[in-house]
């Protein structure tokens, strides 16, 4: 199970690190402060109710967050010393991860439904 | 620049203390001196009695890795001018049990490193008449940073994740088998995946990266492992996916 969780771990690191940085400089700094000009609602759900834009979405949120799972699992073993509550932590971190996944998957899903409706 | 600096020594000597103390000694300090010179200086001046490992003074042997304010270093590649004015507090390398004054127990990772079997392991060896195994400059490039550990122990000192678990297998064990992996004279790739992909092999390393920033000869052993674990994993996809296949 280890060489598949950090797989996908490995995978995280590399698709968060390159698309969020870029995400949250457009959607949280440049386009509130008025650095680019707002794309509007219409133009946005356009381009989030693409099928192919909500896939690649979910593979960075899905993803990101198996990357958090198991760097936060890893915290809670060596850094807070609670390795001893492994069984737990293991199933509530990837609980989590999949309970953001679905969310992220429902969002996406509303914003196809949006667009196609 | 003064002419003395101040060598905090921590000293344990199980016949008179239970407890580490810390011993101050003055040492001339000179521009070329290593912190093992000033150890060097309080033995033979000051206090024939302390205890610690040294052999080549020119980072080679491995022998005099110590806690130098609070880092691991090799003491023989330190130099008290960096340390000026004082102190310097010298202490023995952390995550490993003391024995007396600096010399620590080496003993757990003497046992691991012939475990990861660091030597050219080759099915069936061919004749001398037959000649070298030759090799490119491009597949010595491949190893050839792995081959430079000396086995001073550092990394382990640095690395948190043994401190905390003491039967991970540990950096220099792993880049030193990672160092014969990706040797192309050598055939014990299998042998040694076989221990490696043990919770407490490559899996135990959550990539702190302590262990690269302690290296004393720019060996990369958490880049070793990341790589490792790729290997591994891609491994394991396959048996999965190929249950019956060849590893």
């Amino acid at each position: 199970m280890e060489p598949v969780l950090w797989l996908l771990f490995s995978a995280g690191g590399v698709v968060s690190a390159l698309f969020l940085p870029v995400l949250v400089f457009l959607f949280a700094l440049a386009v509130p402060l008025g650095w680019i000009e707002e794309p509007g609602r219409d133009r946005l759900l356009g381009l989030l109710g693409h099928p192919l834009t909500a896939l690649v979405l979910l593979g960075i949120c899905v993803l990101s967050l198996l990357h958090w799972a198991q760097r936060f699992r890893y915290t809670l073993f060596d850094g807070l010393r609670l390795k001893a509550h492994e069984r737990p932590i293991n199933v509530g971190v990837y609980a989590l991860a999949l309970l953001g996944s679905a969310a992220a998957a429902v969002v996406l899903w509303q914003a196809v439904a949006a667009r196609s409706g | 620049m003064a002419d003395t600096i101040t060598l905090e020594v921590a000293r344990y000597r199980p016949d008179r203390e239970t407890e580490p103390t810390v011993e101050a000694f003055e040492v001339p300090l000179r521009r070329d001196w290593a912190v093992l010179d000033g150890l060097n200086h309080v033995k033979d001046n000051l206090d024939g009695s302390l205890s610690y490992r040294w052999s080549c003074r020119m980072g080679i042997c491995g022998s005099c890795g110590m806690t130098v304010n609070g880092e691991p270093r090799l003491t023989c590649a330190t130099f008290l001018v960096d340390y000026a004015p004082g102190p310097v507090r010298v202490e023995p390398l952390a995550n490993f049990p003391v024995i007396r004054d600096l010399v620590v127990d080496i003993g757990d990772f003497m046992r691991k490193l012939p475990e990861v079997s660091p030597w050219i392991v080759r099915g069936e060896g061919t004749s001398v008449e037959e000649g070298e195994y030759l090799q490119t400059p491009e597949q010595l490039a491949d190893y050839s940073q792995f081959s430079m550990c000396i086995n001073c122990m550092l990394c382990y000192s640095a690395c948190p994740v043994y401190g905390l678990d003491p039967e991970f297998v540990g950096p220099a064990a792993i880049a030193l088998a990672q160092r014969y992996n990706l040797d192309s004279r050598d055939e014990g790739a299998d042998v040694r995946m076989d221990l490696l992909i043990h919770p407490e092999g490559i899996w135990g390393c959550t990539f702190v990266g302590e262990c690269t920033r302690a290296c004393p000869k720019g060996v990369d052993p958490a880049g070793a492992i990341q790589r490792y674990k790729l290997t591994a994993a891609l491994q394991s996809l396959k048996s999965f996916v190929l249950p019956r296949g060849p590893r």
